[in-house]
């Protein structure tokens, strides 16, 4: 496995790589506008679509750094959420739960951000992802 | 064919699989190299066929699908395209006629999340796509056959709003014998057709045509109407809803198997100053088809008959707040200048107009009207009409492009803004349904041509101008369409629940109950003998969020299509994906 730190060299010569949790409902389709409207930002970042933030489990963000990705955003519903209305409360606990998580095992918490990306929030999930890859990649060059 | 389920979560037995990957024309083939992708996941674990396709959603190509499902024994397949917004339900029926179970399709977003993001990067998304598509086949190995759970639905549905769009839905459904709850805000049916005159393009008056629309409601028994009421609440769950009502200060409650949503419009209301608004003798559209429609003989206003008109086009529309084109003004307007032709034929009418969008029979209306003398000056967008008002009437200077950008001032004793449609503000009711709400600020249907009165929430359909601006016609063809789709639900009886939902993996569960507390729904409940609770959760009250899984202590809860051996197999195939 590789570990973070050995990613972190490797990526001088590539761009960050970013795994993006979206939801169905909400966020997804706003990365979806984000496309129609051909909204670039690095291909380096990928999405995985669940039906609510609140499935987002901590330990799959563990899981996603320590395999190699060099950042994990959570596009959440924030009060969006079709299921629940108390939906950015419960993703701001699985946020801190990860945090945690990301501290016992030495990984700079900065490598995990969220921002609720509504169903049209097209621009801002753009502007937030290249953002965060530009972090990240300042992150690996320190 | 394998019809082994396996045990749930376990990937042990290798599934046979197809993957296809859909050059959508250009919209993915133009930006990623799909034979390359094809390749590259060819030798991916389970992969029996691989094949790409200028659209795997054309007839041919589903057939061709099924016929390599036969072929090869297959289990399922990977289809990597459009959004999953779009064909889930085409891909799965597709699965179903080759006898394969639909939830063994896995779709992947080569489109709107891939090529369409990456236009400027066309390696880049090749590389990405062969990373997605690896771990759609990654997930796709770990999933299992997950049959449907049926309910029986109400056969009655709630139509919210009476104007000529839900009017003709509760007629329409009543015709196919459901029952209709039609709950209008106003005192009674008609909306804004009931106080119109003449309609164009066939001339039929509105007001006939409503008067007649209720006389069919009220001819048939199927059809409560509450007027004066509106929907304040939304409870149960699809195919049998519980609707909260509020008529005056008391409130009741109706099953309903499905909702239509037909809240219809409001016209824009100029601001103070914008093209003279508010100085005597500047109307807007609505303001003059009343005049039109309630008074005969020559054109009078404020007392004084009326010799001249001009109009200003695009008012509310086109413009910063409403980006959008309200497609009917020009028409309306056009039409309202022969209504006042056929009454006074020497009153002088000047059209100031960006562009006209007469389209279909209505450019006949446009024709029509430039024969009978009306004439049409073209403004730049940038460049609007500058209009004063005096006490004589209104003087209107524009920069006509069809004469070279000559300057004219045109002086009428009645300007009309041709104002456009605007949604309405219906905060409570779409926070009580949680209706989807576009950009424009009118509600969303899944796909203006594929799903066009669908939305997001299931079992709640939309209908008329509450989606966007639509003529009389085009209302009631979405109004028909919305019971369409409705009957199609309910007059089989049972509708399917999607089978994504939590399940417990009972040897771990050790009964520490955080998941009940979690579900909103109340979908879980301790039970068990011997001592040993185990959490249960009921199929039908759980709606698939997912949100007891992260609190599980020892994880001993799975969403089904999303287990945590897919998500896990699903990072893996991200990074890998052949190019790592």
């Amino acid at each position: 496995m590789t570990t973070v730190q050995e990613a972190g060299a490797a990526v001088a010569e590539r761009q960050p790589r970013v795994l993006v949790f979206s939801t169905n409902g909400i966020s997804d389709p706003g990365i979806d506008l984000a496309g129609s409207l051909h909204m670039h930002y690095s291909p380096e970042v990928v999405v995985v679509s669940l039906p609510c933030t609140s499935a987002v489990r901590p330990d799959w963000v563990l899981f996603a750094l320590e395999q190699g990705f060099d950042g994990v955003f959570i596009a959440s519903d924030g009060d969006e959420c079709a299921y629940l209305s108390d939906c950015a409360r419960r993703s701001a606990r699985i946020l801190a739960r990860a945090q945690d998580l990301l501290a016992e095992h030495g990984i700079d918490d900065r490598r995990l951000r969220m921002a609720a990306i509504c169903s049209v929030c097209a621009e801002s999930f753009a502007r937030q992802v290249r953002e965060f890859t530009a972090a990240l990649a300042t992150l690996a060059a320190a | 064919m394998s019809a082994t389920r396996s045990p749930e979560g376990s990937g042990t037995n290798e599934p046979r699989l197809a993957v296809y990957v859909c050059q959508c024309g250009g919209n993915i083939g133009d930006y990623i190299d799909t034979q390359h992708v094809i390749d590259v996941v060819r030798d991916l674990p389970g992969v029996q066929v691989a094949r790409d396709a200028m659209f795997t959603c054309s007839d041919s190509n589903q057939q061709e699908m099924i016929d390599d499902i036969a072929r090869e024994s297959l289990d399922g397949f990977v289809v990597a395209c459009c959004s999953p917004k779009l064909h889930t339900f085409t891909f799965r029926g597709v699965a179903e006629r080759a006898g394969v179970n639909p939830y063994r399709v896995t779709q992947v977003n080569l489109r709107e999340q891939c090529s369409w993001t990456h236009t400027d990067d066309p390696a880049g998304a090749t590389r990405k796509a062969i990373r997605l598509v690896t771990a759609g086949v990654a997930r796709a190995c770990h999933g299992t056959a997950l049959e449907p759970v049926q309910v029986s639905t109400t056969p009655c549905v709630a139509v919210i709003g009476g104007g000529v769009a839900g009017m003709r839905a509760a007629i329409g459904l009543a015709d196919v014998g459901l029952d209709v709850c039609l709950v209008e805000l106003e005192a009674e049916l008609g909306g804004w057709t009931g106080r119109f005159g003449e309609l164009f393009p066939r001339g039929v008056s509105g007001r006939a045509l409503v008067r007649r629309m209720r006389q069919e409601i009220a001819s048939r028994p199927g059809i409560e109407v509450l007027t004066g009421a509106r929907v304040v609440g939304k409870s149960g769950t699809y195919g049998n809803y519980r609707v909260t009502i509020a008529i005056g200060d008391a409130t009741t409650e109706r099953t309903v198997g499905q909702i239509v949503v037909a809240t219809g419009f409001d016209a824009y209301e100029p601001v103070a100053g914008e093209f003279g608004y508010g100085s005597p003798g500047v109307v807007t559209l609505p303001e003059f088809r009343r005049l039109l429609d309630e008074t005969d003989g020559p054109i009078v206003h404020d007392g004084r008959t009326v010799r001249s008109i001009a109009y200003i086009y695009c008012v509310g529309s086109r413009t910063d707040g409403h980006a959008y084109c309200s497609r009917y003004c020009c028409s309306a307007a056009a039409q309202a200048s022969l209504l006042v032709a056929d009454r006074d034929p020497d009153l002088q009418q000047y059209h100031l107009y960006r562009d006209l969008r007469t389209y279909g029979r209505n450019e006949v209306l446009f024709g029509e009207s430039r024969r009978r003398g009306s004439y049409y000056l073209r403004f730049a967008d940038d460049d609007p009409p500058q209009v004063s008002v005096d006490g004589e009437g209104v003087s209107i200077t524009v920069h006509d492009l069809l004469t070279a950008g000559a300057e004219l001032t045109v002086a009428a004793d009645l300007l009309v803004l041709v104002t456009g449609m605007v949604p309405r503000p219906e905060d409570d009711l779409i926070a009580a349904l949680k209706l989807p709400v576009g950009r424009d600020g009118f509600l969303n249907e899944i796909h203006p041509k594929l799903r066009p009165v669908e939305t997001v929430v299931d079992g709640v359909l939309i209908a008329g101008a509450c989606q966007a601006p639509k003529t009389v016609a085009e209302s009631v063809a979405s109004g028909m369409a919305a019971a369409a789709q409705a009957a199609a639900v309910l007059k089989r009886g049972v509708a399917s629940l999607d089978p994504q939902v939590a399940i417990v993996h009972d040897a771990a569960c050790d009964g520490c109950g955080e998941c009940v507390a979690a579900c909103p729904f109340g979908a879980i409940a301790l039970a068990g003998s011997d001592g040993h609770a185990v959490a249960t959760i009921s199929a039908s009250g759980c709606k698939g969020c997912g949100a007891c899984t992260p609190v599980c202590p020892i994880g001993a809860i799975d969403l089904q299509g999303y287990t945590d051996e897919q998500v896990r197999a699903m990072i893996v195939g991200l990074l890998d994906g052949g190019v790592r």
